[in-house]
């Protein structure tokens, strides 16, 4: 059916890493050190946590203040399960909570064994993680308080390192999918064949499909057409140098612009069994497929690109995409 | 301000589109409302859209999305990572500084490949709110508590929000979420996100909306019964939560003062709430009064498309005056947690 | 109605750099605070902020403006966020010049930032996709190409490329923001630096960097009360098309110059190389120079690279001096870049471009290009209304 869906997962994830300057940084110290800080507004009132700005005026902040490690819950929710991402295991409930000394709230999980035990203006005390970075996790989360803990802000060290920097991973999961035009090019892939689409207006073919023309502003015709494992090269990059996020490459290698024939837009496509130095704008190619057997629904079946030996194409205006002096009426 | 009408508007909205990518499911929305008023691609003066990288999980994917325009020869044209509102926004202000008469502009958005609910944590502060990855139905929840701990706003009034909007739904083949339930029923749901239950939050949707934009005469031309923007504005709140009063919106307030909400009767109101709860704040922050249809079309709780969801409220609302259901209405979009940011215009008939 | 005038009262930017030390909020909040400075404005007396950005993975921030509204001033104020690819700095101020021109806003500040730092580009620029085949990382591998094209369409010597790359590093020595400072940098060294994206030597492509630039715009009641140089804004334009279809230019994009022909229409520029004191083009790898002076109308197709080598583009005796501030091959925070060079035409018009001023400057071009080298940005600023 042309119109299943194909689809595969795409998980996007990064560490990534975030200088924080003096009052985040300085928070995030003293989370490391037992100590909670929040900053003095221009009005004498204390935000926690700090910025290094009013964020109602914008005027700027510096003086940090240390809090308690006890205060209030002013509204809250209860988070049944842990969402994957979270930094918590069991239930728990979402909190803000305004510290003794602050005058605003702060976000933070507050651990009880039911929606039952929380309400709000319930008193809670910090949970601290046993091993401790300078990160907002420092916090392992809250816990209702003891009548008997004062919270009194503990005495920061002197002479401690500075944070200056935290990491933030981040990781989101999708499910891809390809669209209308480009699933039926991947479904031909498994049988070696290559789809392309055409414009309505022009008649022109571009591989692979993607369903719309940007020349007309309209969808392709709904036919797709095979077009030939053969074409030649547009243009070409050799790189030289190993990039670190592609170890499966060895340099030197060419990536092309690959334009087939029959089509007049190029697409990329590596160089194959042709040393960088041999590779020429104009160079007719054919595909280099991997093995029947290992054939899948992918646009990676095609390993890449070798020349077929025949005569250069001449290229019509090197300037323009898809012109050659033969071949591009068909 | 010179006048400036919507005079046209097209838009999909489905559960999951997973069928066709952005681009394939947007053109035949751009060429509707191209055909709706006889323009090409080429006679729009400007173009502006509005969507999101993080949504779609790729960098820069409003790139694969402009070749639905069609743009060759090139287009003056403009992208904003924001609800297509503001898109339209842009281009509003691009048809104030006269020298074109129309403008064409979309929006649209796929949550369905990922968890919206959790992407939008990465929306949050970066250091201190994201890094715990609380969800938007949690921060919802909590500013609701307050709310309802504060008297603002009652459960009962919530789920009467609720139900309506499902009301309201059944008549619009755009909604997703269009099951009429009663307000006892509603009640009688478990909570989601304790005080939130289930008809308390949006329906996400996929799709895409596309508005045509023109000026005084060239609006006459174009449209039966062009929807005027009499006044359009937008502010912003502060992010930090804590600072913030979460029973109201001053963003909201302070834009519709600016856009004229409060100068004559408002028939019907098209906010871009996806909870019960900004129903509650917008309708509230706005001063509209029992005398208003809030959101006739089920509003963007019973459909709720990321990047679209405001671009659609203000083509729900020109749709009614152009249709002579209404004479005066106002839409809202919104932006960030617990509606940070808010846009509010005016649509007026002839 | 007719369009309202409007001028840029104060630029302000930060130190470029592989890492910024501070916060996001704060490295914009430095941009801001030196741009507020020279324009002799405070955060009340903004309308409405304009920022621009490229992709938000980057920094894995969804949509930050909503998180930086507070850092910029903005509570109970409007804010925008373009994103347009790597013209977003130019296309970010041609939204915010619309602001003005339109009456809708008085006294706008608009700025671009990317702190690339927190991830790393070549990731943030090519994610995974499924099903697909990847051959390229990064955009070196996507312009090689083109620039392959344009030598052997011109048979330009195949130098052309270093000598920008050095102009452009020397220039960036009088620029105390510029990321790269290589005093010591010599013609051989760079010839002889290794091929990356051949033809594109290491030398001749830009750093990663971190910064931001801001800029303040006022309408000319604002302008004409400030006490200070103000750079008059004579065009703005901005120019999309698809990166991919046959029969695309794409050496001298139909879009590039359709920009260029409408922003110098606007400003009433005939002759463009002798009425235009000084540009800022977007140059991030080195043959982008010689593409662009011939797309944008300085040198006839096919001429561009004699410019260069006859060093019409220095600043020491060319009569266009190109990016003096050092361009993109020197700083190349992505969202900022476009940003910047605006910013740099206005503060060379402004007479306040320091150790890289163009000698009596009175009419400077900013550009900006982005994607598949398919969307633009240009604005023509002078020293006189």
């Amino acid at each position: 059916m042309a119109d299943e869906v194909l689809t595969a997962p795409l998980v996007l994830e990064y560490p990534f890493t975030r200088t924080t300057g003096p009052v985040i940084g300085g928070f995030l110290t003293g989370l490391r050190e037992g100590v909670i800080h929040g900053v003095r507004r221009s009005d004498g009132t204390v935000m926690c946590p700090p910025l290094e700005y009013d964020p109602i005026t914008s005027a700027p902040l510096s003086e940090l203040v240390a809090v308690g490690t006890v205060g209030t819950v002013t509204t809250w929710t209860w988070n049944g399960e842990p969402r994957a991402q979270q930094p918590f295991t069991q239930p728990f409930a979402w909190a803000m909570i305004t510290l003794d000394g602050a005058d605003t709230p702060m976000l933070h999980a507050v651990f009880v064994d039911s929606a039952d035990d929380m309400a709000t203006g319930m008193r809670v005390e910090v949970v601290w993680r046993d091993e401790r970075e300078g990160h907002i996790t420092d916090i392992a989360g809250f816990i209702p308080a003891v009548a008997s803990t004062t919270g009194e802000p503990a005495a920061m060290p002197s002479d401690v390192e500075q944070v200056q920097s935290v990491r933030t991973p981040i990781r989101m999961e999708y499910t891809y999918t390809p669209g209308r035009a480009l699933s039926q090019y991947l479904r031909a892939m498994k049988d070696k064949r290559i789809l392309g689409d055409t414009c309505p207006e022009t008649g022109e073919v571009s591989v692979p499909p993607r369903g719309v023309s940007s020349v007309a502003g309209k969808p392709t015709l709904p036919e797709l057409v095979d077009l030939p494992d053969t074409g030649y090269i547009e243009s070409f990059n050799i790189t030289r140098v190993p990039i670190k996020m592609r170890p499966d490459l060895t340099p030197p290698y060419v990536s092309a612009w690959i334009v087939l024939d029959g089509a007049s837009v190029g697409f990329m496509g590596l160089g194959m069994n042709v040393e960088p130095e041999d590779v020429r704008v104009g160079m007719r190619v054919r595909a280099v497929w991997k093995p029947d057997d290992e054939l899948e629904m992918s646009a990676q079946n095609i390993l890449g690109w070798e020349p077929t030996g025949e005569p250069d194409e001449v290229i019509a205006d090197y300037a323009l995409v898809g012109r050659i002096e033969q071949g591009d009426d068909q | 301000m010179r006048d400036v009408a919507i005079v046209a508007f097209s838009q999909r909205q489905e559960a999951m589109i997973n069928i066709e990518s952005e681009v394939e499911f947007m053109v035949p929305l751009m060429n509707e409302a191209k055909d709706a008023v006889g323009l090409t691609q080429q006679e729009m003066g400007f173009t502006c859209s509005g969507s999101s990288d993080f949504l779609a999980g790729q960098a820069f994917s409003f790139v694969m999305t402009i070749d639905g325009t069609g743009p060759v020869p090139p287009i003056s044209e403009s992208h904003v990572e924001q609800d297509g509102a503001w898109a339209l926004y842009e281009a509003w202000v691009k048809l104030q500084c006269g020298d074109i008469d129309t403008a064409f502009v979309y929006s649209y958005g796929k949550s369905s490949p990922g968890s919206l609910r959790d992407v939008l944590a990465t929306q949050m502060d970066p250091y201190y709110v994201a890094p715990l990855w609380p969800d938007a139905f949690a921060i919802e929840a909590m500013a609701a508590r307050h709310m309802l701990e504060q008297g603002v706003v009652s459960e009962r009034q919530l789920a009467e929000i609720a139900s309506r909007s499902r009301a309201h739904a059944a008549s619009n083949p755009h909604a997703v979420r269009t099951a009429p339930k009663s307000v006892d029923e509603i009640l009688a749901e478990d909570y989601a996100m304790a005080p939130l239950r289930p008809s308390d939050l949006p329906a996400a949707s996929d799709g895409g909306a596309v508005i045509v934009l023109a000026a005084d005469d060239k609006a006459r031309e174009l449209c039966d019964r062009p929807a005027w923007i009499r006044g359009i504005d937008h502010r912003s709140d502060a992010h930090t939560l804590g600072v913030r009063d979460l029973t109201t919106s001053m963003s909201a307030r302070i834009a519709a003062e600016k856009a004229g909400v409060g100068n004559d009767k408002i028939d019907i109101a098209e906010l871009h709430a996806p909870f019960s709860t900004s129903e509650a704040v917008l309708t509230k922050a706005l001063g509209l009064g029992e005398d208003t249809v809030i959101n006739p079309s089920g509003g963007a709780q019973a459909a709720h498309t990321m990047m679209a969801s405001g671009l659609i409220r203000l083509g729900e609302a020109a749709q009614r005056i152009s249709r002579g259901d209404a004479d005066r209405a106002v839409a809202t979009a919104a932006s960030g947690p617990c509606l940070q940011q808010n846009l509010v215009a005016v649509l007026e008939g002839e | 109605m007719g369009k309202e005038r409007a001028a840029v009262l104060g630029v302000g930017q930060t130190k470029y750099d592989t890492t910024y030390p501070g916060s996001m909020a704060g490295m914009l909040r430095e941009a801001a605070t030196n741009a507020l400075e020279m324009s002799g404005k405070r955060w009340d007396d903004i309308d409405a902020v304009i920022m621009g950005k490229a992709p938000d993975f980057f920094e894995g921030v969804m949509m930050p403006e909503v998180y930086l509204a507070e850092a910029l001033g903005c509570v109970g104020k409007p804010i925008m966020r373009v994103h347009t690819a790597g013209s977003v700095g130019g296309s970010t101020a041609c939204v915010a010049t619309s602001m003005i021109q339109s009456g809708v806003h008085e006294t706008v500040l608009t700025i671009g930032w990317e702190k690339q730092s927190e991830s790393n580009a070549m990731w943030a620029l090519s994610l995974p996709q499924p099903f697909a085949t990847s051959v390229n990382a990064g955009a070196g591998g996507y312009f090689s190409p083109i620039i392959r094209r344009y030598m052997m369409m011109t048979e330009a010597p195949e130098l052309i490329g270093c000598m920008v790359a050095l102009k452009d590093r020397k220039h960036a020595l009088n620029n105390p923001y510029a990321h790269l400072h290589q005093p010591d940098l010599t013609f051989e060294q760079v010839v002889e630096s290794p091929m990356l994206w051949d033809p594109i030597r290491y030398s001749e492509t830009c750093p990663s960097s971190d910064g931001a630039c801001a800029i303040v715009l006022g309408s000319e009641k604002v302008a004409e009360a400030h006490d200070g140089p103000v750079a008059w804004i004579k065009g703005i334009a901005m120019r999309s098309e698809s990166g991919s279809f046959a029969g695309r230019n794409m050496v001298s994009p139909a879009a590039s110059e359709a920009c260029a022909d409408d922003v110098f229409a606007q400003a009433g520029i005939h002759d463009r190389r002798k009425e235009i004191d000084a540009v800022e083009m977007y140059v991030p790898f080195s043959w982008y120079e010689p593409m662009w002076l011939e797309s944008l109308g300085f040198a006839e197709k096919g001429q561009g690279w004699k410019m260069v080598e006859e060093g019409a583009t220095s600043i020491d005796g060319g009569d266009l001096p190109v990016n003096c501030s050092g361009g993109v091959l020197s700083s190349n925070p992505i969202g900022a870049s476009g940003m910047i060079r605006f910013g740099e035409a206005a503060l060379q018009v402004m007479g306040l471009a320091g150790d890289h001023q163009v000698d009596g400057a009175k009419t400077a071009v900013g550009h900006a290009y982005g994607g598949a080298a398919q969307y633009y940005a240009m604005w023509v600023v002078g020293a006189d209304k």
